[in-house]
């Protein structure tokens, strides 16, 4: 037994030795999308539909993370940016009976101006106050959108036909929303990957460590600081878009103050500034709030709020943290 | 005319309790540059105290006292466990905390007193004392009342006593108060408690008005953000001068201005944030930072 545990132990560290860290990574981004591309044709359509979910979240923890782990500004309000891509969708489909493909752009668009357009006094902002600002306009939002009844269907919202699949494909409704939505949150993450890698992302990362040094070294504040803004509310109203595809329905109550709390929590625990940060995250917040209410309706709650802290103390780098200092320390031990 | 003084006796009522939980968010933002946004939670479970309290049996007053007390050791508490190991990290990381907290404690209540309202006995009695065709409800004084009762009893202690003089020092320049011996520490924490004690003050106030529920306080941290921003963060007196304003502003502009009308005065408080914070970030009261980068 203990021979058998041994001789696989030294293969894997003569695997670990033959292959270099950055192809692992590779490899194991590769194995998760396969295994996300097997998954809808293997579960059950609720179990689809939740994975579904998983990738909406984690679009738009994607876009939070740019603005709150890779600039180091606070949003508090990322569920309107949300809110708006989702009613951008809603509408275009709804009044001007857009087709599908056309309200992803055009959604992202809105979502994109708008974040331009709040990132430019949000840039005068600074922690506390951005964070306040930023509270203050999710709590508008709401009555926001029950007042403009005409567009956005008051308080009862919108209902709309979900995106149905293509005759020569054969799959089901929830098959064909799931891959939608993979093929954009791949998309997704492959842009925010190569916007963190450019100039742009480095910016924004001296932005984030010492805003002073930053400066001197000739990043423009104002300017990257609106950037961000405006990136984070694009892949925001991304997901909103995605949102809306897959549930089929808007109504001011889906999102509230507490949308854009869960947001950050799930942000704060899946791990700021990494790129698996957001999937975990989104993980967290799909299937945590599910468990944790057949203890009790108020245990998500409970333990959001005490994974955050907890998390704030012991972790700051999230479950993506952890997870990486759990992979670097298994070959230091050898 | 008696109808616009009216709005505005309404709006000093509405005002008077945003200008409570001012108040409590301007004390901790003194001592220790946080802005506290589990503020509203915390007065909300005090008022779940008191409840409980008359729940038992007690006399209104005798549960007052007793939520006092424990909202003064419960503030002191969290200061200590919570806030202390993040004390003088990132901002960020600070309002991340008490985010956390807020989601906490808000959970916390609805998971020991269920989210069904609750109702809270109003401590005035009914009625109204009316002059020129203006009525003013007693609940509305009695609400004045105490938030310049709590003024004026935060105004002796801090000019008049020992442990105040320590408190004012802590908050101008913590590094030279600890030199001459002052416990830094404690006073953080000493704050901490009368802040929670401030708040629990608030949340007493609001429950006869709203009904007693978890989420009770949501609506109302808001406008008192709106008020510490606009009297300035680091004055209590501008907390209490931007609650009455906030609280007027609000109630006016629902009232005479159409497309703003009821539902959207939640847009008031945000106006109000973003106008100061752009003209003048140091809010009316409050001191311009010079920072030297």
């Amino acid at each position: 037994m203990s021979s058998a545990i041994t001789s696989v132990k030294t293969s894997v560290k003569t695997l670990a030795a033959t292959v270099p860290a950055a192809r692992w990574r590779w490899l194991a981004v590769a194995a998760l999308l396969a295994a996300a591309c097997y998954a809808p044709f293997q579960l059950a359509p609720f179990h689809v539909f939740q994975l579904t979910m998983v990738l909406v979240y984690a679009v738009a923890l994607l876009g939070l993370d740019l603005l709150v782990g890779h600039a180091g500004q606070i949003s508090l309000g990322h569920g309107a940016f949300f809110a708006v891509g989702a009613y951008a969708t809603a509408i275009m489909l709804d009044r001007l009976a857009l087709p599908y493909p056309l309200t992803l752009p055009l959604a992202a668009g809105t979502a994109f101006v708008l974040g331009l357009a709040f990132g430019v006094p949000a840039v005068r902002l600074r922690g506390l106050y951005l964070a306040l600002v930023t509270l203050a306009v999710a709590i508008f939002l709401g009555p926001l959108l029950k007042r403009f009844e005409a567009v956005t269907g008051g308080s009862m919202g919108l209902t709309l036909a979900k995106p149905q699949p293509p005759a020569w494909s054969g799959l089901a409704e929830d098959q064909w929303l799931y891959l939608l939505t993979l093929v954009v949150a791949v998309a997704a993450f492959l842009v925010a990957g190569s916007l963190l890698r450019s100039r742009a992302g480095r910016a924004l990362h001296a932005v984030r460590d010492d805003e002073v040094a930053a400066e001197v070294m000739g990043v423009r504040l104002s300017s990257y600081k609106t950037l961000a803004f405006a990136w984070s509310a694009m892949f925001a109203g991304v997901a909103g878009c995605l949102y809306t595809w897959v549930i089929g329905f808007v109504s001011p109550d889906s999102f509230t103050v507490n949308l854009s709390i869960t947001l950050l929590a799930g942000l704060v625990v899946g791990g700021l500034g990494s790129m698996s940060g957001p999937v975990l995250g989104a993980l967290f917040v799909m299937f945590v709030p599910g468990i944790a209410q057949d203890i009790n309706d108020a245990a998500p709650g409970v333990i959001f709020g005490l994974l955050i802290i907890a998390v704030m103390y012991v972790a700051p780098t999230g479950l993506a943290g952890l997870a990486g200092r759990l992979v670097k320390k298994v070959p230091r031990k050898e | 005319m008696a109808g616009f003084l009216q709005q505005v006796v309404v709006g000093l009522g509405a005002g008077a309790i945003y200008a409570s939980l001012a108040l409590a968010l301007v004390l901790i933002y003194q001592f220790t540059g946080i802005v506290n946004f589990a503020q509203g939670e915390l007065a909300m479970f005090s008022t779940y105290i008191a409840w409980q309290c008359v729940a038992a049996g007690l006399p209104f007053w005798l549960a007052l006292v007793i939520t006092l007390v424990v909202s003064f050791a419960g503030g002191m508490l969290i200061e200590r466990v919570i806030i202390r190991p993040v004390e003088g990290a990132p901002e960020l990381t600070l309002v991340i905390v008490t985010v956390g907290l807020f989601v906490f404690v808000n959970a916390a209540a609805g998971w020991i007193w269920t989210f069904l309202i609750k109702d809270f006995p109003n401590p005035f009695p009914d009625g109204a004392l009316s002059a020129a065709g203006v009525s003013v409800s007693f609940s509305t004084l009695g609400v004045l009342a105490v938030v310049a009762l709590v003024m004026g009893l935060l105004y002796v202690l801090f000019q008049y006593t020992r442990i105040g003089l320590g408190m004012r020092a802590v908050a101008s320049n913590p590094e030279s108060a600890r030199l001459v011996g002052i416990r830094v520490g404690r006073t953080l924490a000493l704050g901490w408690g009368l802040a929670a004690t401030v708040g629990a003050v608030s949340g007493v106030l609001v429950a006869p008005l709203l009904f007693l529920e978890p989420n009770m306080m949501g609506g109302v941290l808001i406008y008192a953000f709106a008020a510490a921003t606009l009297g300035g963060f680091d004055s209590p007196l501008g907390a209490v001068v931007g609650g009455l304003i906030v609280g007027v502003a609000e109630t006016l502009a629902g009232a005479y201005v159409d497309v703003i009308g009821s539902d959207l005065k939640v847009g008031v408080p945000l106006a109000i944030i973003l106008g100061v914070l752009l003209f003048r970030p140091q809010g009316l009261f409050g001191r311009a930072v010079v920072e030297r980068s």
